[in-house]
């Protein structure tokens, strides 16, 4: 049980990091891009700011990625030795293809702006930006791998790889790589558009965070619509994989076609506490895209088969509803993107509105990975099976260690990141 | 097992022991570069020149132990599994460290405060000499055997694992990796740290050449690492390797040669790890003191399909990183100037 809050801990802190790295090292070889294709000064000044925002950022999260590589041999042994066939590799892929280039490539990205010409510094900045999101591919392949497996067959009492074709076009992983990569657009498009407020709001550079805040706006509203969009149909996905999830995200519990949504529910864990406002059909809807289709209850999931339902169903709840809050966010920034100045109570709000797309961002693993419970592999294997022989000592005393590293590191990095956004752009190193 | 998959296991074990060779020869001078920082460094300017001589390089050479990590997973799960939570505090203790050591190079600078730099600075020595001296003892306690019985490890607690042969090997890596740093503050410093690291490294040798021959000799009555070399006696070849280097490498440092000095110091490193991964084979774990449950490339090799396809991966993707890896290091190959002072 520790072993397995240890590595929930160290994954959910992993991925504070992860997000931002995806989407800002776009926009920045976005704005190298522009600077070379313009020669104007100002995008090359945007491209170093926000830049210096993201290696901050970016040592996190390689230093708390790199436990997370061991921990599933440190913790989950069992597991380790069951999938290790295809998991293991597609971690050994993820490392060769995509963390080589990216770590080689910051090192010369951060020390070449001396050194080497606009353009090859505008390319190495897209060889970061396109390993990053290369890593995630590969990443997320594997874990798309537990929620949905496939290409396998048990042999030798594991799982051996038998289509390597099949792993890697998981459709299902294929909807959460999509659906993450455009969450971490979205938090980067905030969190340029909330430090941009910042500034805005106290008239400080102007020009340069005017041009800032447009660019984050536009793609706030085009990632958080396409978040809506794609999140529905990768609920139907979920619908069709894995039904004990669905029930739990909507804490569904007697089988029915037409089925409801209540606009008032309180979950439990055995059936509802409460239910009001019954949308009649609605939750069939929107699991089939059919207000008429069955939609499977818990009471018809054996007991032991049914993941914790409250977690789920408010995960899931949290994540949409934040989802709806950044569409209107992002709606109001963009249509205002020009006369922005004019709204100082919109500019105030907005750097708060920054942790938003990161809570989203858990929540959306917490469903994930809690509704995929009881199982580690889907369907495969219980992930009471899957835990390491480590005694509960060793693993407390290193989970205290960890967390008390992490949290000093967050905070020493967070503190970081608002000096470094608070000073705004200036030169030197 | 049939052959072919045989064979397969075969190349992935030796691929294996080149990954672990590669990452001890970059992330050597690195790590030796850290632990030398609170000895060589007088002023704020000597610590930043130091911190940027590596800069540029220590992430990408991580990687290489993501990826040794990684293979490990992905062709032995097994030796993985065992390996990873059988040495547990050791592994948590290394990666603390390296986290810490990490962080460092990005957050050290960015704010002008004593006592902020002194925290880093801190991190930066404890994090390059704790995982030199960890990895040493981890790789000593490898060659000699962990306690494997027939259902797996029995957890090996980490003062079982400092054992007299286990802090031999670490203090050997400890020195490996500080002369192997001292040669590149002779490449990329410039001043009196490099006058410094070259006094360091001229000083080390002769202690480099007792370590080596004592771990030799005590690694022939601690562990069963000969026995593959006294069967095929033409292995013996192999320890020219780090021998050739460690002399070498006193003979450029005489010329001062310094390039040429640290590929010597790269060859001893590698070789040395090779020296050791061969004679392992065909156990990638030994069981110590039953050798009949020791997990080998048969017993915990992935499936020949994955073998195959992380081979097809490997064999396209390995030559890359390469080059681009080159590339990387000609292009800051320079002795570090105050423009490159970024750190
Ligand atoms: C590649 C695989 C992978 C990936 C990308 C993630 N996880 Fe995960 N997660 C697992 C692989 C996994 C796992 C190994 O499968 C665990 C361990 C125990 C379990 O049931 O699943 C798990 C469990 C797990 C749990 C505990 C569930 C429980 O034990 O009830 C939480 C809260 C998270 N994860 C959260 C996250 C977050 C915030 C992630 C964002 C990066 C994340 N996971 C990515
Ligand atoms: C739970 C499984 C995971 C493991 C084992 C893992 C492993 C790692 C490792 C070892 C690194 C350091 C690489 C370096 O040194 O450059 C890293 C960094 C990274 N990982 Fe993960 N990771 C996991 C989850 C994820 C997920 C879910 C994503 C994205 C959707 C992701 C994306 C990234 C990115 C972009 C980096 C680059 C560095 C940064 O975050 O700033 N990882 N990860
Ligand atoms: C607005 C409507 C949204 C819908 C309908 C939606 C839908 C979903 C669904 C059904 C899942 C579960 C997938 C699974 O079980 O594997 C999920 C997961 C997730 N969501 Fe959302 N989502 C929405 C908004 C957001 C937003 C705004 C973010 C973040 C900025 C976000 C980030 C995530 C992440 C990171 C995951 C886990 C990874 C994955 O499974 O793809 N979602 N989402």
């Amino acid at each position: 049980m520790l072993s397995r809050l240890q590595f929930a801990a160290a994954t959910a802190f992993h991925f504070i990091f992860v997000p931002l790295t995806l989407g800002i090292s776009v926009l920045i070889a976005c704005m190298e891009t522009a600077f070379v294709r313009t020669g104007k000064e100002v995008y090359r000044t945007m491209a170093k700011f926000w830049g210096k925002l993201f290696l901050v950022n970016f040592a996190l999260g390689v230093v708390t990625g790199i436990t997370l590589e061991f921990q599933f041999g440190t913790n989950w042994a069992g597991y380790s030795a069951y999938v290790g066939d295809i998991f293991g590799s597609l971690l050994a892929i993820e490392a060769t293809a995509a963390f080589f280039l990216e770590s080689t490539f910051i090192g010369v990205w951060h020390f070449g702006w001396n050194r080497l010409s606009p353009k090859a510094h505008m390319i190495a900045a897209w060889c970061v930006a396109g390993a990053s999101n290369l890593s995630a591919v590969w990443i997320i392949i594997a874990n798309g791998f537990m929620q949905n497996p496939r290409g396998f067959v048990l042999r030798n009492g594991r799982a051996e790889l038998a289509n390597f074709f099949d792993v890697i076009t998981n459709p299902f992983a294929w909807q959460q790589f999509m659906h993450t990569i455009l969450g971490a657009l979205a938090v980067a498009a905030f969190f340029v558009m909330g430090i941009s407020a910042w500034h805005l709001y106290r008239k400080s550079e102007t020009d340069f965070f005017g041009k800032s805040f447009r660019l984050g706006a536009t793609l706030g509203i085009i990632v958080s619509l396409l978040l809506l969009f794609q999140g529905h149909i990768h609920g139907n996905h979920v619908a069709e994989v894995q039904p004990a999830k669905l029930a739990a995200m909507e804490s569904h519990w007697e089988t029915q076609t037409n089925a409801p949504m209540y606009l008032l529910q309180i979950p439990g864990e055995s059936d509802n506490v409460l239910e009001a406002l019954p949308v009649p059909g609605l939750l069939s809807l929107l699991a089939y895209n059919d207000p008429g289709a069955e939609v499977k209850g818990l009471n018809d999931f054996p007991e032991n088969e049914r993941p914790p339902v409250v977690i789920t169903f408010l995960a899931f709840r949290g994540m949409v509803g934040i989802g709806t809050v950044m569409i209107l966010l992002a709606a109001f920034a963009w249509l205002k993107r020009n006369s922005i100045e004019n709204y100082p109570w919109f500019l105030k709000i907005l750097p708060f509105a920054i942790p938003l797309p990161y809570l989203a961002m858990q929540f959306g693993w917490a469903v994930a990975e809690v509704g995929r419970q009881p199982w580690i592999v889907y369907g495969l294997m219980r992930t009471s099976q899957a835990v390491s022989r480590v005694t509960p000592g060793q693993v407390g005393f290193s989970f205290i260690v960890m967390c008390a590293i992490y949290t000093l590191l967050g905070i020493a990095g967070i503190w970081l990141m608002i000096r470094i956004a608070k000073q705004g752009p200036v030169e030197g190193h | 097992m049939e052959s072919t998959h045989m064979i397969l296991a075969t190349v992935w074990f030796l691929l294996w022991g080149v990954l672990w060779a590669v990452y001890f020869i970059l992330d050597g001078f690195d790590l030796g570069v850290g632990t030398l920082m609170p000895f060589l460094a007088k002023n704020e300017q000597e610590k930043r020149m130091m911190y940027n001589t590596t800069g540029p390089f220590w992430d990408g050479n991580e990687v290489w132990l993501i990826s040794a990590g990684g293979v490990t997973f992905a062709a032995f799960p097994l030796a993985y599994a065992q390996m990873f939570s059988g040495l547990y505090t050791a592994l948590m203790l290394l990666l603390f460290a390296l986290i810490l050591r990490g962080v460092s190079f990005e957050l050290r600078s960015k704010v002008d405060s004593p006592g902020w730099k002194k925290i880093w600075d801190t991190c930066q020595f404890l994090g390059s000499f704790l995982p030199a001296l960890l990895l040493g003892v981890a790789f000593a306690n490898i060659f000699q055997g962990l306690p494997l019985d027939e259902t797996g490890l029995n957890q090996a607690n980490l003062f079982q694992l400092l054992n007299p042969y286990g802090l031999a090997g670490g203090v050997l890596f400890v020195a490996m990796f500080v002369s192997h740093g001292a040669l590149w503050l002779a490449i990329r410093a410039t001043g009196d740290v490099r006058e410094r690291g070259i006094n360091v490294a001229t000083k080390l040798w002769p202690v480099l050449v007792v370590l080596t021959v004592l771990f030799l000799a005590y690694s022939a009555v601690a562990t069963q690492l000969f026995g593959n070399y006294l069967k095929t006696p033409l292995l013996f070849v192999i320890l020219f390797i780090p021998v050739g280097g460690l002399v070498l490498m006193r003979v450029y440092m005489g010329a001062a040669k310094w390039w040429l000095a640290w590929g010597a110091s790269c060859a001893y490193i590698g070789g040395t790890a090779l020296f050791g991964v061969i004679g392992l084979f065909p156990a990638i774990i030994p069981s110590n003191p039953n050798p009949a449950n020791s997990l080998t490339i048969m017993n915990s090799a992935s499936s020949p399909l994955t073998l195959k396809i992380m081979l097809g991966v490997a064999v396209v993707f390995v030559p890359i990183v390469i080059l681009y890896q080159i590339w990387a290091y000609k292009t800051f190959a320079h002795p570090v100037e105050e423009e490159d002072m970024l750190y």
